[in-house]
């Protein structure tokens, strides 16, 4: 095998099947920044490997050109666990969505960013049902109304990003469909990651939730209602940054800069070993409709489960030498019986 | 000393008084010793019931013998009861005149009360039918133990010790093998490791000097096939036959399992072989454990999930994808007593129409059938060799008499064992409409039906597979109505095709029978047992086992319209029977029993002559 990963465009990431999402959806938008990332990783096709579970967006693996497997309701991160585990070598990326990924597979996203498996794992949130047509999801407000909930949901929904710090993800990011080079920036931030990555991606779902991310998204108000973290750099925002966010004995709150002076607005530091600061962050905002940071919440370098695993399987090697299969049949008690003898030698 | 052709020997007691452990091993002496042997453990659900209660008794019964025998024998010679308790839950099936040895120090008020006992059985001439040696165990065990300086608690704990030593003499065992084990068992805390040779050999020398038993007993080796034996459980043989089948295959394997009884003990006993390239997950639910499993096969292993009837329940959506996939996976059911949690402990056999037909869809899956405990080594490799043959899920069925049973088992020659490997697609396998070669995922081979196995790293063969119908050839999504048609016709007839790939069942077949018995898993042992015991009658019968479930054996129907009269024995409300009414259109009447407890011999004989009158 050569090692020189052939050039690539976006053309040879794209499959030859039909994109049936509805049009206007963004989930389009998701997937072009997808397939311009992937010449820009110098990747293999072959190496490349895209699981998703069921729901509108879990279709996207249909649409790269690389080995894909869109398998059942919530069981992607399952699924890839077990690829990622015994093919440390495959870059692995799941594709959910709220549904999918929160409501009927909470289980298996929970225990993947807690195991922190070596996957690149991207939320689709439109905080609603599109695929069985408009119901409420589990990221959906308070009141919605829907066609399972006439008279308004009762349930509060999740915040993804606090659900993942809370597994103690090693890398958690948000960001959105409508800036598709900050989309490419973050999956390829995911990419770099060794250990289990989160994204969550706001996505317009244009049929049955259409604006849901218009008060914070749309080209006027990104300004005043998207706080980007920064690596390193105080969290401010506003058309002239002149909001930030500062830590103190209240939690991190969001503050007039000229009210506290800038040295006191508080450095982003995705490396924090705790998540705890990274978790008050993303508390910031309640929902989509006032100032939600986005960008890196926590990238902090781990062990990964597949690495302790192979290195298990290495030292066992070492110790004991490669499996023998006779040596393995007789490791218990044995006896001999003799040709014609009537017991035991 | 008096010589026996064989003994069935019954340990009981408390759930924490060691009673698996001193019958694991009096049988694992007896196995070096040369005898041929069967056990049945019988233990509560509860790690520790309410000491001294009924709920709480755990039982280990272990059948020895100078010949080639099939079952843990029908009822026990002898019964070692530790407590009142243990006394009351076994004596029932103790016949007249059988043996019974019984720890007199725990014979209080108190633990007669929890037992439930008005008066103490052993003054109330209840037990007179009984040959009883009443042992003191408690109080001599406490007193050999003494130079240990262990507290009295502790060092009563050793008092099974005692009553092995004890046994150990009345059946003149070795004493080495025993000794041995529990300096290598207890080497991290001496006290404990001096403690149980004390007692065991308190127990021994007891025997010997007490004059309290008129003999001791001999059973002689048995006349087993020449060869290297040990004695394994069905747990262990299943796991050691998916590493073997790993071997074979050429592939890693990859378990992805969670904790359930009475399969547990497979993932154990997988997660030591890493130097074979086991891979074990301990996944967070069933369903993570049958995907990630599924997920490794995708990738090229060989993916194996272990379970028992709750957790196939919870797989089967996964099980249908794998159908879709048309990938190779092992979904092992160990089966137990249902339905929901019913009888984690206890062994069913009630698994097989679920997963026979426990899907959604036209669904169909191979079923292979473990019928012994050591046989669980060969049906694992004979699922294997289906999966990857025919790219498909298969069902390995055992169930928890199996699992913890355990055999002398004859060790195979390695060199022997079946190459199972499969090709992975290399090359593309088609010319588009344009004239490219392009690889299609679900091209089938003629003779088996089977897909190609394209793993990802596989340049040039990228492919997209999943749940939803895939078009004929390409695998692309599908929605036309005669390409499902034909798709689900393909997927049987791959299935249905199996049957030309295995043996034809076979027939213990006598001239003149008329009555067939027809088996399946683990009722193999009792159902011969009972066969013999008719034929030594001079009454003739036959008996068929079958190994292979879905498909059935090519030569079945052919088998089963040799024979005026059919029974199905099964721990189950008669499901193999509706299976081959169905199929064969035989009058096949069923014989059930579902009491947790494995069929006895004589249960079976009465059903065979049953049948006959």
């Amino acid at each position: 095998m050569t090692d020189t990963v052939p050039v690539t465009t976006k053309k040879d990431w794209t499959s030859d099947q039909e994109v049936r999402w509805c049009p206007g959806c963004g989930d389009y938008s998701i997937l072009t920044a997808m397939q311009m990332l992937m010449p820009e990783l110098g990747v293999r096709r072959e190496s490349t490997v895209f699981i998703s579970g069921i729901g509108c967006s879990s279709r996207f693996p249909y649409y790269m050109n690389t080995y894909g497997l869109h398998s059942i309701h919530g069981r992607a991160p399952a699924l890839a666990t077990g690829l990622a585990l015994a093919r440390p070598d495959l870059d692995v990326w799941v594709i959910t969505g709220d549904g999918d990924g929160l409501s009927i597979g909470g289980n298996h996203l929970m225990h993947a960013l807690r195991r922190n498996v070596n996957l690149n794992i991207i939320l689709f949130n439109n905080q609603i049902y599109g695929l069985t047509k408009g119901q409420y999801s589990p990221t959906s407000e308070v009141g919605k109304v829907t066609k399972s909930t006439p008279f308004g949901s009762l349930d509060r929904p999740f915040n993804p990003i606090s659900l993942a710090l809370g597994a103690e993800a090693t890398f958690v990011a948000r960001t959105h469909d409508m800036d598709r080079k900050h989309m490419q920036s973050t999956f390829k931030r995911a990419y770099e990651h060794k250990g289990a990555s989160f994204i969550e991606v706001y996505q317009n779902c244009n049929v049955f939730n259409d604006g849901a991310f218009e008060q914070i998204l749309s080209k006027e108000s990104r300004p005043n209602n998207l706080i980007p973290l920064e690596h390193g750099q105080p969290i401010r925002f506003g058309p002239d940054g002149e909001r930030g966010v500062v830590l103190d004995a209240k939690g991190a709150r969001i503050v007039d800069v000229a009210d506290v002076g800038e040295d006191k607005l508080l450095v982003h530091d995705e490396a924090r070993e705790d998540p705890a600061v990274a978790f008050m962050l993303s508390r910031l905002a309640h929902g989509p409709y006032e100032p939600t940071p986005i960008g890196v919440f926590r990238a902090v370098e781990t062990a990964d489960y597949g690495s302790g695993m192979d290195r298990q399987l290495a030292e066992a090697q070492e110790r004991r030498g490669p499996g023998e299969l006779s040596k393995l049949l007789t490791s218990g008690a044995t006896w001999t019986v003799g040709a014609g003898a009537n017991g035991h030698a | 000393m008096q010589e026996l052709d064989r003994v069935v020997i019954r340990f009981a007691g408390d759930s924490g008084d060691g009673m698996q452990l001193t019958g694991d091993r009096f049988t694992s002496v007896s196995a070096l010793f040369g005898n041929d042997l069967s056990t049945l453990p019988d233990f509560p659900a509860e790690i520790r019931a309410p000491a001294g209660t009924l709920a709480g008794v755990s039982a280990f019964q272990v059948h020895i013998s100078d010949h080639d025998i099939l079952t843990p024998g029908d009822a026990p010679n002898v019964l070692i009861a530790m407590n009142p308790a243990a006394l009351k839950a076994n004596i029932g099936d103790l016949p007249t005149g059988g043996t019974l040895i019984v720890n007199t120090d725990s014979f209080g008020e108190r633990d007669l009360a929890k037992a439930g006992y008005a008066a103490n059985p052993l003054e109330d001439g209840s037990l007179a039918g009984f040959t009883v040696y009443e042992v003191a165990m408690t109080a001599m065990t406490l007193e050999a133990v003494k130079p240990t300086g262990a507290k009295p608690r502790d060092a009563e704990r050793s008092k099974n010790f005692f009553a092995l030593g004890l046994v150990t003499w009345l059946y003149n065992r070795p004493v080495d093998p025993t000794l041995g084990w529990i300096k290598e068992r207890f080497s991290k805390n001496h006290m404990v490791e001096e403690s149980n040779t004390l007692a065991f050999r308190a127990g021994y020398n007891f025997g010997e000097t007490a004059e309290l038993f008129l003999s001791t007993y001999q059973v002689r080796p048995a006349a087993l096939d020449p060869g290297v034996y040990t004695n394994i459980n069905g747990n262990t043989a299943l796991a050691w036959g998916l590493v073997a089948a790993g071997q074979l295959a050429k592939l890693p394997i990859f378990l992805g399992s969670y904790p359930i009884t009475p399969a547990s003990d497979i993932l154990h006993e997988l997660s030591k072989h890493k130097n074979f390239g086991v891979r074990t997950l301990q996944a967070e639910d069933e369903i993570a454990g049958i995907a990630a499993a599924l997920g490794a096969s995708f990738g090229g292993s060989l993916g194996i999930t272990t379970t028992s009837g709750p957790g196939v329940d919870l797989k089967s959506e996964t099980v249908g994808l794998a159908i879709s996939l048309e990938l190779p996976l092992i979904v092992v059911d160990i089966q137990r007593g249902g339905p929901s949690t019913g009888l984690p402990t206890k062994t069913e056999q009630a698994d097989l129409l679920h997963v026979m037909y426990g899907r959604h869809g036209e669904a169909p899956v191979p079923i292979v059938a473990a019928k012994t405990p050591s046989h669980c080594f060969e049906a694992a490799i004979e699922a294997a060799r289906i999966a990857l043959k025919y790219r498909t899920p298969v069902f390995l069925l055992s169930d928890g008499y199996l699992a913890n049973g355990s055999e002398p088992w004859k060790l195979p020659d390695v060199d022997s064992l079946p190459d199972i490997s499969v090709d992975f697609a290399t090359e593309p396998n088609h010319v588009d409409e344009e004239g490219n070669s392009v690889f299609w995922p679900y091209i089938r081979d003629e003779e088996t039906l089977a897909r190609p196995w394209a793993i990802p790293g596989t340049p040039g063969l990228e492919h997209r597979i999943g749940g939803i119908e895939k078009a004929d050839g390409s695998g692309n999504i599908s929605y036309e109505p005669a390409n499902h048609e034909r798709m689900v016709h393909l997927r049987a007839a791959k299935v249905a095709g199996i049957a030309k790939d295995i043996p034809d069942a076979e027939v213990d077949h006598e001239d003149g029978a008329e009555l067939l018995v027809l088996g399946w898993g683990s009722t193999y042992g009792a159902i011969q047992a009972a066969v013999r015991r008719v034929r030594a009658r001079g009454t003739k019968v036959a008996h068929a086992h079958l190994v292979h479930l879905n498909p059935l054996p090519p030569n079945l129907g052919d088998v089963l319209s040799r024979y005026s009269r059919i029974i199905v024995p099964e721990m189950n409300l008669g499901q193999l029977s509706k299976m081959v009414r169905a199929e064969f259109l035989v009058d096949a009447r069923s014989v059930t029993k579902v009491q947790g407890q494995p069929f006895r011999a004589a249960e079976l004989e009465s059903a065979i002559l049953e049948a006959l009158s």
